[in-house]
Formats: C-alpha cells, sequence, structure tokens
C-alpha cells in the first residue's frame, strides 16, 4: 500500500459572498486513519466535507482525494472518485420513494452489469454488516425509527466497499445506547473494511472511543489537527470551553 | 485504440482466473481486481466461467496471493463457485481471510421480495369509485371545520388572520395579473376573430358585441380565470402544505396550540373567495380589449361603439353570474387544494401524486361546476 494521503488539503479558503468560512486550511489524512472534525455550530465542518468529497469547491487553494486534484479533475474522474467514496448524510438522505433494499441495491444497478441474485446476496450481507435483519429491507424509508434510517444509510454508503467513508454527525438523534451501538459497529466494519473515516461530531465519547485523529475548527481556522492529546492541549478558548467544560471532564474523567 | 498500445495494464486489472495447464497437481492462480470496479468491466458471462470453472477445480492447490483487490463480491463469487465453502488448500493474504470469512459466519436468509400482485379491472374500478367517495366525504368534513372556524372567528374577530389573508390574496390574485391578462387577451382575440369571419358571411357585423359580451363574461372570463388560479396557485397550496406535513411544521402548529384549520386553510380559503372574482373582472376586462381590436381589425367596428354599445347587448345579471361562479370556482379551489395537501405522506413520491391530483381535480370539478351553473342559470341574463 502506498503512503500517500487518502484525503490532501492544502491554503483551502472559503467564503460566501463577503461572509468568510475558511481561512487558510491545511491537513493530510492517512490510509486507514480516523479523523472526527469537531467545531461550533456553523463554524464550516459540512463545508469543509463538501470540498473533500467535490459537492463544493473552495474559493481558494487544492483539495485532494485519493491522490487526484478535485478542481482539476473530468468529470468522468470525479464521478470515479466518488465511486470510491461512501457518504452518510446527516438526515440518512434515503430515496423516500424507493425500499430499504432499492435504495441499497440503487448503486450496484447503476453499475447495469450484476445479476439481480448477485444484488440480492450482496445487499442481504450489508444488512447483517450493519445489523439490520431482512425484514426491514421491505420497508419504506418513512416506516424506519431514526436509528434504522441511520443503519441503512450505512449500508447505503457501504455497498461500494468505499475506500474512504464521510460520516456527518453520525450519532446525532439516537439514544445514547443506540449511539454507543453504532460507534462499536463503525468500529468493527473499519477493522473489517479498513477504510479511512471522516466524521464530523459534537460527541466527546464519539471522539475518545473511535477516531485517531482530531481536527478542531474554530474562527475560521484547524486550531489543532492531530492526536486527541494535541486537542486537549490547545489553548484556543474554544477547545478549551469543549474538551474541558464540566461536560467534557465528567467523560474524560470517567475514562482516566 | 488504447486497449491495442497497452494490452498488458487491461490484462492484470480484469480479474481472471489462471488454471494453469491441465495437471490437476498445478496450482490454480486468481489474478486481478475482484473488487465491484473490477467485475464492473468483467463480460457479462463471466459469472458462469467463473462457476463452471471453478467448480472442476475445487480438489486443486488455489493461489490468492496475486490479488490485487479482493471486496465482499469478489469473494462471494469465488465462494459460491467453491460450493459455499474454501478449498482444502488455499493460499490467502492475511487482510482479504475477512471477506471469506464474513460469507462464512454469517448464514444470510434469502430476502423475501414481496411484489405486489396486479389488482384485477373490476376490483380497481371499485376502488377507485371508494376513492372518490372518501374525498367527497373528507371534503365535506373539511368544509365543516371551515364553517365551524368562521363560527368561532365571528365571536373572536381578533383571531382573524389578516396578515395571512392578505399575503395569499397578493400571492394568488396580485402576482396572477400577468399571466391571466395574457391569456385573456389572446382568447378574446381568437374569438372575436373567428366570430367575425362567420358573422361577415351574414351582414351581422354589429352582434359581434352580443357574442363576445355574453360569452367572455358569463363563461370565458370565469373559466379561463380559474383554470389559471388551480394550475398556479391550486398546486402551490398543495405542495406547500405537504411539505409542511413532511417537515412537521403542521405537528408543531397544532402543539402550539393553534388550529391549523384556522391558520393555513380558512386564510387560503378566505383569499382566493377574494381574489378570484376580482381575475374574473380582470380578465374579463383584457379579453374585451382583445375582442374589441381583433373586431375593429377584422369588421371596422369603433372601440366607442364597442364598449358604449356593451351594456345594452349583455345584460348586467350576466356580469353577477360570472362573479358568483369566480366565488364558488376559489372556494372549491382552495379546498380542494387544502385537501390534497394534508394527505401527503413525507416522501417524494406523495408530494408528486397528490400535487397532481390537487390539480386535476380542481380543474375538473370546476368545468362540472360551470355545467352546473349553465343549467341552474338558463333562464337568467339571456334574453
Amino acid at each position: 500500500m502506498t503512503t500517500a494521503p487518502v484525503i490532501k488539503i492544502e491554503g483551502v479558503w472559503t467564503s460566501f459572498g463577503d461572509q468568510l468560512v475558511h481561512r487558510d486550511i491545511s491537513l493530510g489524512l492517512g490510509q486507514g486513519e480516523i479523523l472526527g472534525l469537531v467545531g461550533a455550530s456553523g463554524c464550516g465542518k459540512t463545508v469543509l466535507m463538501r470540498e473533500m468529497i467535490g459537492l463544493q469547491t473552495p474559493s481558494r487553494g487544492r483539495v485532494e482525494l485519493l491522490g487526484q486534484d478535485l478542481a482539476g479533475a473530468d468529470v468522468r474522474i470525479q464521478q470515479e472518485l466518488r465511486n470510491r467514496c461512501g457518504v452518510l448524510f446527516q438526515g440518512g438522505a434515503l430515496f423516500s420513494a424507493l425500499t430499504v433494499y432499492d435504495n441499497i441495491a440503487f448503486t450496484l444497478r447503476e453499475l447495469r452489469v450484476l445479476d439481480e441474485s448477485l444484488i440480492e446476496r450482496l445487499v442481504a450481507m450489508k444488512l447483517s454488516m450493519v445489523g439490520l435483519d431482512v425484514g426491514s429491507a421491505m420497508l419504506m424509508p418513512a416506516e424506519l425509527s431514526g436509528g434504522m434510517v441511520k443503519r441503512a444509510a450505512l449500508a447505503r454508503s457501504l455497498i461500494m466497499e468505499p475506500e474512504v467513508l464521510f460520516l456527518d454527525e453520525p450519532t446525532s438523534g439516537l439514544d445514547p445506547v443506540l449511539c454507543e451501538d453504532f460507534i462499536s459497529l463503525l468500529r468493527e466494519l473499519h477493522r473489517e473494511l479498513g477504510f479511512t473515516i471522516v466524521l464530523i461530531t459534537h460527541d466527546l465519547d464519539t471522539l475518545s472511543d473511535l477516531c485517531t485523529r482530531v481536527g478542531v475548527l474554530a474562527d475560521h481556522r484547524l486550531v489543532s489537527f492531530g492526536s486527541l492529546d494535541d486537542a486537549l492541549r490547545c489553548d484556543h478558548p474554544f477547545a478549551v470551553e469543549f474538551f474541558h467544560g464540566r461536560r467534557a471532564q465528567r467523560i474524560f474523567h470517567r475514562l482516566s | 485504440m488504447r486497449s491495442t498500445s497497452k494490452p498488458s495494464a487491461i490484462d492484470e486489472s480484469r480479474p481472471r482466473i489462471d488454471y494453469g495447464s491441465g495437471d490437476p497437481a498445478c496450482v490454480v492462480r486468481v489474478l486481478g481486481y475482484w473488487n465491484l470496479r473490477g467485475l464492473a468491466g468483467a463480460p457479462s458471462t463471466f459469472r458462469s466461467e467463473v462457476e463452471a470453472g471453478a467448480s472442476r477445480c475445487v480438489d486443486r492447490v488455489w493461489d490468492l496471493t496475486e490479488l490485487r483487490a479482493l471486496d465482499t463480491a469478489g469473494a462471494y463469487l469465488l465462494w459460491e463457485a467453491w460450493g459455499q465453502r474454501l478449498p482444502e488448500t488455499v493460499k490467502l493474504k492475511p487482510e482479504h481471510e475477512s471477506a471469506f470469512t464474513r460469507w462464512q459466519q454469517r448464514p444470510l436468509p434469502p430476502i423475501d421480495r414481496i411484489h405486489r400482485p396486479s389488482v384485477a379491472f373490476f376490483r380497481r374500478a371499485i376502488g377507485f369509485l371508494v376513492r372518490v367517495g372518501l374525498h367527497c366525504l373528507e371534503l365535506v368534513v373539511l368544509l365543516g371545520q371551515l364553517v365551524l372556524d368562521l363560527l368561532h372567528l365571528l365571536r373572536h374577530p381578533g383571531d382573524t388572520p389578516w396578515r395571512e389573508i392578505s399575503a395569499t390574496i397578493h400571492e394568488t390574485g396580485g402576482r396572477a395579473l400577468g399571466i391571466t391578462a395574457l391569456v385573456g387577451f389572446l382568447i378574446g382575440v381568437v374569438v372575436s376573430y373567428l366570430s367575425s369571419l362567420q358573422l361577415r358571411t351574414f351582414g351581422a357585423h354589429i352582434y359581434i358585441i352580443n357574442i363576445l359580451g355574453l360569452s367572455i363574461i358569463r363563461e370565458l372570463g370565469p373559466l379561463l380565470a380559474a383554470i389559471l388560479v388551480a394550475g398556479r396557485s391550486g398546486s402551490a397550496m398543495t405542495a406547500r402544505i405537504g411539505v409542511m406535513r413532511v417537515t412537521q411544521e403542521l405537528d408543531a402548529i397544532a402543539a402550539m396550540g393553534i388550529s391549523p384549520s384556522l391558520r393555513l386553510i380558512l386564510p387560503k380559503v378566505l383569499a382566493l373567495i377574494v381574489s378570484l372574482p376580482l381575475l374574473v373582472v380582470w380578465t374579463d376586462l383584457i379579453a374585451l380589449v382583445g375582442g374589441a381590436v381583433s373586431a375593429k381589425l377584422e369588421l371596422g367596428i369603433s372601440y366607442h361603439q364597442f364598449f358604449s354599445r356593451l351594456p345594452n347587448a349583455v345584460p348586467v345579471s350576466n356580469l353577477l353570474i360570472g362573479l358568483l361562479k369566480g366565488v364558488v370556482f376559489g372556494l372549491s379551489i382552495a379546498l380542494i387544494a387544502c385537501h390534497f395537501g394534508l394527505r401527503i405522506q413525507p416522501n417524494t413520491e406523495s408530494l408528486g401524486d397528490e400535487t397532481t391530483n390537487s390539480v386535476v381535480a380542481a380543474i375538473t370539478l370546476v368545468i362540472l361546476i360551470d355545467a352546473v351553473f349553465a343549467i341552474l342559470f338558463r333562464g337568467v341574463g339571456l334574453e
């Protein structure tokens, strides 16, 4: 395996009209790492993630995904790159007109080469990997509970066996037990499939249990990028509040 | 062209099995990319070839260490070909083992894919009639709720949602002036032109005023305005209420102790009852102008003559019938739009279906009501 970074961001500036979102952000993420992005609401975490996927172009700077420059690549290469990524959107973004089964099989059918029996086996495998039983395959997204929506959406993002998985607040809206389940599910899948994960979260448990890298976004900058310990040592007011507030102390105290 | 210039690169990435010579002691090598992307490039017969080839050689030594990539799909193909077990002697890269253990450890029950059976024509027809009946029932319930809301407003005039009513009047009336004017003018020109061709052969030029006045004021004006509003505002109302249901805004309003029918449905109905008759007058006016222009060009009837003879040619009761139609059309379009909006389920399919149903039902109902009016008022305003 090459050691080239899976995601490389160099000097990215983003602004919407007069509003500055990112000021000179650079980071590199290696194969198999799990990056947790934290930051206050509205500080541009989701925008940064959309730039990594190529859904949005930064105002200045370079974004490289799997060794390819996203802005310079032509449409076909961008499409191929996206096929190698899985994205779990915050609300799940399941196609509401399709059953869970059809949602997960959607990208497989788009390939137009696999026969239906193989697709059925692969969907069944992914459903069992994310802990859904086959009975839920024929349900419509509107009939699922919040946790099941997240799991079905995860199965859909995993179906192409992506090399990079992007998760936008994967545990928001889940109760603590489901949340813990989901995190251990992600950890297991990561061990089994060995992909790189970028996830946005507000949840300290997720950060400490899962992430190998932590990026803290505040004041339009990446004020800390490194291990959780680096983030804990960061002296930016937001990081201090986030990692050393009462809520954080409860969690980290319990851990140590 | 590229494939001829670099054949080796294509060959190396393609998933394939090298069975070696026919010798049973020979090692079987699995090569290439055995993942979804690699399989997507393989010929369509690839799967059956693998199954036929591999099932014969399952007793031989398998070497999978030269594989470029393997994922769940590729592992499944081999696993199936081997008869759902690993061959006795197989060399695997450690990172590829998990792909096979996944299939080994999880006995996956088949997914029961229910196909909804097709319903016989007779059953469907009955179902359709039942649905129409239910729609009518629900419309009556909605109308009753509106009456109750109105009674409530009579007792508590301070609760009247003036702001919503005025916003909806602006949205459905003010902003529809342009399109109704354009359509009205063109229809006026067309009707006037076609009639004048006929009238000229009889020498009855002056009757163009009667024909245009009566048909536009009594029939075409109200109908045109209503159909345009049904397509324009009815669909918007349905979609808005539907999206509010999807985003739980309806529940939020109800949870605040505010009646959704009072705040959402009543203003729309009242606003359309006000704005549609006004639009009818506007459409009548512009259509008559269009007719007068065409009459002047075709038959030489001056504008002064046209508009001064109009009150004598068309009794004022026709205008009143037209306005009354406007009120009834406005009421039914708003009711239908809100009714279908409330039926929307939280998915994209339903949003599209119900919006279509709303427009189709509203236009159909408008034409039905128009027919009823024609029968009820057959003795009024026709001399």
